[in-house]
């Protein structure tokens, strides 16, 4: 394969490695009052990675650079919803950035190497490049944490992210690394293909997989490897909160969908029962924990775990009908977590984080707009229709019944009655109290028009949920995972 | 032929929406002309349901199919039969006279007070014609929003706890039936529900299916002992929202019955018969005592509703034409009953702002016309005959003395019951001397409510004094029912 046909495969990577690289000189020649060209410029790369992407897209399977990148209809995907992911996380962001001084060249950079590393998970076929996708993102992720040097909060929850993080990148590389000392490879396709045969020590394999379900389970944050999840949540940044909570829950399905059903789709039976423990866990833990937050931070990261358990839940059934049900699970996740850290930054000010629950006491009377589109949000979390998140609670339920795990689902729809009460505090805080503070809210006309129109889509999504549907299928099958 | 069906669900909703658009809080006019012609409108397309009806059939009429979901083979699928296309016209009925009630009432957020009871009616016309099973939980939880928002923006006192209470009781009870909608998907690859009624299922699963839906309706309807719900709900919703609940919320969990468990789940059903019908006893003469001692107005009606819906679920457990016609008739006429008692505590709750029974007394001297519709209302609820309110009543009891003299002789208790709480009730509040210069200041009805209340009271009657276009309609689709009722799937 020619060195050009190689570097199709990955151009949209091409494309914001060489943005972020661009930026980075251009932001060195600008002062402060004029930072917005560096804002736009990296608007304008997601805009041209986007294209690039949707003009490449092709049916067929494209292995490039010996097999290390895949370029497949669910590469393609799943980098578009990231692009769209880290665009509106900057629109949303924009005055909240401003405020805190954090509206810099790095941040942009660093944001664009995060989606660069995503976009390697997303791409990788092979253990080398997952891992080095992993660590790409991961250390641009630390960076941003530790960007606002006036609080120690920050400074903190980067620490903590840095050392665990660093740790769970360890376990990961350990197993990968004793699955390639019973497969004798590195490369995806060729691991599956010794397993299905039976080569190699399969008490090794086993071995190795642990470590490796353990070393995902930490990058998704399920318990018992979510300490990291509140901490982090609650002392980053909301703009940088916003963007952990997003664009990486594709990296991580990206790369569970790679590492268990890609190489180790052999092994289904075993990490079936991990993932089950996996899940179980993370639902009841997340859920329950969740009720106890004062700060809405802190509440949406239990409530993040306990939406990856379910989000487990259809990929535990590993058969098509789940991994489909789990990619509409982190796509709507995505989308609902958008709008959900884009409404705290509405409420927030200089010198003010809108991050305890009572910052929302009666929203409905400062602003009845923004209270309807919290109330989808909240509504969507806890899987009540018409919003979308009832469709994707339905279809990991249907995916877990399907596959023979009846009680799992009814652990979930137990566990998401749980989840209801504190979703419904929100509303309740919203609709049912008198404000604490009057103070007015404004916003941008550009993130008030995108973060109404993406509150909208959980609604419309929730009437017709089968586009959406349609496509994950499409892409699974097309990228071969049946 | 106009998709009638559709219209019935989405004029109120997009009424609802226009209401919601429009909304000023400084100007509340013109949304509560926008309200009041969505409800007309959304009211006057359901009439060509009932004209257009065949009641020879008991085949789905006015179908509507389309696909909505094809992932999971889900479709967007309306129609009604007889047991169903009542409960429409009776919730579009109803949005009427809500929307009218709650004319000058409501001042804080009429928009949001008008949409949310649009939506809500829309969604409820939903849950009665939905074909398919995921659409009937679709509009079956959509439901509980407005709901939840009406009781805790608008309520009394401790509204917050009402409207918690009630959501998260509704939740407990629906969450299960997901999981066993999606199981029945799993053996019968169709959500359609009625190739649910061909599926066969063994005894432990239909056990399992009947516990799982039971739940949720049992909540809804709501049965003795997971009603305690009901009367937080009632008493500290806004009167609008007193009357929904009661006279259509309630009715959706009895629907269900006869739209799930009876046809679906028949050897369960005939196997747990006794177990519905003690719990139904229980609830028509315990609640009926619960009544009895009740000093809050609203607390009573609601305490009233539970009792009289213990007798809808006797009727239909009971697998008899007579049972399920009068639990039936019984649920219409509770509809229109149970609305009018709450407009009623409504009215005088407008001008004194109190419900205890206590704070009131000789009423009838200063508010006449009110005393003689409330007579009516009264002796309804206590089952008069030539009140609707008899009709349900004599085919339920007269359904339980064929089965068992004793079971008809226990079911008989409501009339008495029934008569005792609410006829000492309206002795205390209507008759002897003006209790205190509150209610000596208490002007009669004005123009609006004259005639909300006589609307009701036309109904009460007209159902009371000739039943027959009402349970005609039902005769053939209750026979089929009873048909599928009496075949084993096992």
């Amino acid at each position: 394969m020619a060195f050009a046909e190689n570097l199709l495969a990955v151009l949209p990577e091409v494309v914001i490695l060489t943005s972020a690289a661009l930026i980075l000189i251009v932001d060195l020649f600008i002062d402060d009052e004029r930072r917005h060209i560096t804002y736009w410029l990296t608007q304008l790369a997601l805009l041209i990675a986007a294209c690039v992407t949707l003009k490449t897209t092709q049916l067929d399977i494209v292995k490039a650079f010996h097999n290390m990148v895949v370029d497949d209809m669910l590469a393609d995907l799943l980098r578009m919803t990231s692009f769209v992911a880290v665009s509106l996380m900057l629109f949303y962001s924009r005055s909240y950035l401003l405020a805190r001084g954090l509206f810099r060249g790095e941040t942009f950079v660093l944001t664009l190497f995060v989606l660069l590393g995503i976009q390697v998970i997303i791409s990788g076929n092979s253990f080398l490049t997952l891992y080095l996708g992993v660590e790409l993102m991961s250390l641009s992720l630390y960076a941003l944490v530790a960007l606002e040097k006036e609080r120690s909060g920050p400074a903190e929850a980067s620490m903590k992210y840095f050392v665990l993080g660093a740790l769970a990148s360890g376990v990961l590389l350990y197993g990968m690394s004793m699955v390639y000392g019973a497969t004798g490879t590195l490369d995806i396709d060729l691991v599956a293909r010794a397993i299905v045969a039976k080569q190699g020590n399969s008490l090794l394999l086993t071995f190795g997989l642990v470590f490796v379900v353990s070393g995902v389970a930490f990058k998704l944050g399920v318990v018992p490897y979510h300490m990291w999840i509140p901490d982090v949540y609650d002392g980053a940044p909301t703009a940088i909160t916003l963007l952990i909570g997003t664009a990486p829950e594709f990296a991580g399905f990206a790369l569970t969908l790679r590492l268990l059903s890609g190489a180790l789709q052999g092994l289904a039976i075993d990490w079936q029962g991990m993932l089950i423990i996996l899940s179980l866990l993370s639902m009841v833990l997340g859920n329950v924990v969740a009720i106890a937050q004062s700060s809405i931070k802190r509440m949406l990261a239990y409530s993040t775990i306990a939406h990856m358990g379910f989000m487990l839940m259809g990929f535990l059934a590993a058969d098509l009908n789940g991994y489909s049900a789990a990619m509409f699970y982190t796509v709507t996740y995505v989308l609902t977590s958008l709008v959900s850290f884009g409404m705290i930054m509405v409420l927030s000010r200089i010198g003010f984080e809108a991050d305890r629950l009572d910052d929302f006491k009666g929203l409905n009377q400062r602003s009845p707009w923004w209270a309807f589109i919290m109330l989808l949000v909240m509504f969507s979390l806890a899987g009540i229709p018409p919003t979308v998140g009832f469709y994707a609670k339905f279809t990991v339920i249907e995916a877990a019944i399907n596959a023979g795990f009846l009680w799992l689902a009814v652990v979930a729809v137990v566990t998401s009655l749980i989840g209801a009460f504190y979703y419904l505090r929100i509303v309740r805080l919203m609709y049912f109290e008198d404000p604490v503070d009057r103070s007015p809210l404004e916003t941008r006309a550009d993130a008030r028009t995108l973060l109404s129109a993406n509150g909208l889509l959980l609604l419309l999504l929730g009437i017709l949920p089968q586009p959406l549907m349609g496509i994950c299928v499409i892409a699974l099958t097309q990228s071969n995972f049946l | 032929m106009a998709p009638y069906l559709s219209l019935a669900v989405w004029v109120p909703i997009v009424a609802g929406l226009v209401a919601l658009a429009i909304g000023r809080d400084r100007e509340p006019a013109p949304v509560r002309w926008v309200a009041l012609v969505g409800a007309v409108a959304g009211f006057l397309v359901t009439i060509p349901l009932y004209t257009h009806f065949d009641a020879t059939t008991s085949a789905m009429q006015f179908v509507e199919l389309a696909e909505w979901i094809p992932r999971f083979g889900i479709h967007y699928h309306l129609g009604v039969d007889g047991i169903s296309v009542l409960f429409i016209l009776l919730n579009s009925f109803i949005t009427v006279l809500v929307v009218w009630a709650g004319w000058e009432v409501i001042t804080t957020r009429v928009a949001q007070y008008m949409g949310a009871f649009l939506i809500q009616s829309g969604l409820i016309n939903g849950v009665f014609c939905a074909l398919d099973g995921i659409l009937f939980y679709f509009f079956f939880e959509a439901m509980l929003i407005p709901m939840y928002l009406i009781i805790g923006v608008w309520g009394g006192p401790n509204r917050m706890y009402a409207a918690i209470k009630f959501f998260l009781y509704t939740l407990v009870g629906s969450l299960l039936t997901l999981v066993a909608l999606i199981y029945l998907y799993s053996v019968s690859d169709s959500f359609e529900i009625l190739d649910w009624y061909q599926v066969p299922l063994a005894l432990k699963t239909q056990v399992l299916l009947f516990v799982a839906f039971f739940l949720a309706f049992a909540v809804k309807v709501p049965m003795w002992p997971v009603h305690t719900w009901l009367p937080d709900a009632h008493v500290e919703a806004p009167t609008g929202g007193s009357v929904v609940l009661a006279a259509i919320t309630l009715k959706v969990g009895a629907y269900g019955f006869v739209r799930f468990v009876l046809p679906i789940l028949p050897d369960a059903s005939r196997y747990l018969a006794g177990f519905v019908i003690t719990l139904s006893l229980i609830a028509v003469i315990y609640i009926g005592f619960v009544a009895l001692v009740q000093d809050d107005m609203k607390k009573l009606i609601a305490y009233s509703s539970i009792s009289h819906m213990g007798f809808v679920t006797l009727g239909f457990f009971l697998f008899s034409q007579l049972g399920v016609e009068g639990g039936l008739a019984q649920m219409i006429s509770h509809g229109f009953v149970s609305a009018a008692l709450f407009l009623c505590v409504g009215v005088m709750y407008d001008r004194l702002h109190s419900r205890l029974i206590s704070d009131y007394g000789g009423v009838v001297n200063t508010m006449p016309k009110f005393a003689a519709f409330m007579m009516l209302f009264a002796m309804a609820n206590s089952g008069l005959p030539a009140t609707s309110g008899f009709v349900g009543e004599f085919l339920v009891v007269l359904a339980s003395i064929k089965v068992n003299f004793w079971l008809g002789f226990l079911a008989a208790t409501i009339m008495i019951l029934g008569a005792a709480y609410t006829l000492w009730m309206y002795k205390r509040v209507i008759f002897g001397a003006v209790a205190n210069s509150g209610v000596a200041s208490m002007p009669d009805l004005n123009r609006r409510e004259f005639w909300l209340l006589a609307l009701v009271a036309l109904a009460i009657l007209a159902m009371g004094v000739w039943p027959k276009p009402f349970i005609d309609v039902m005769h053939v689709s209750v026979a089929d029912l009873l048909a599928h009722v009496a075949k084993t799937k096992l």
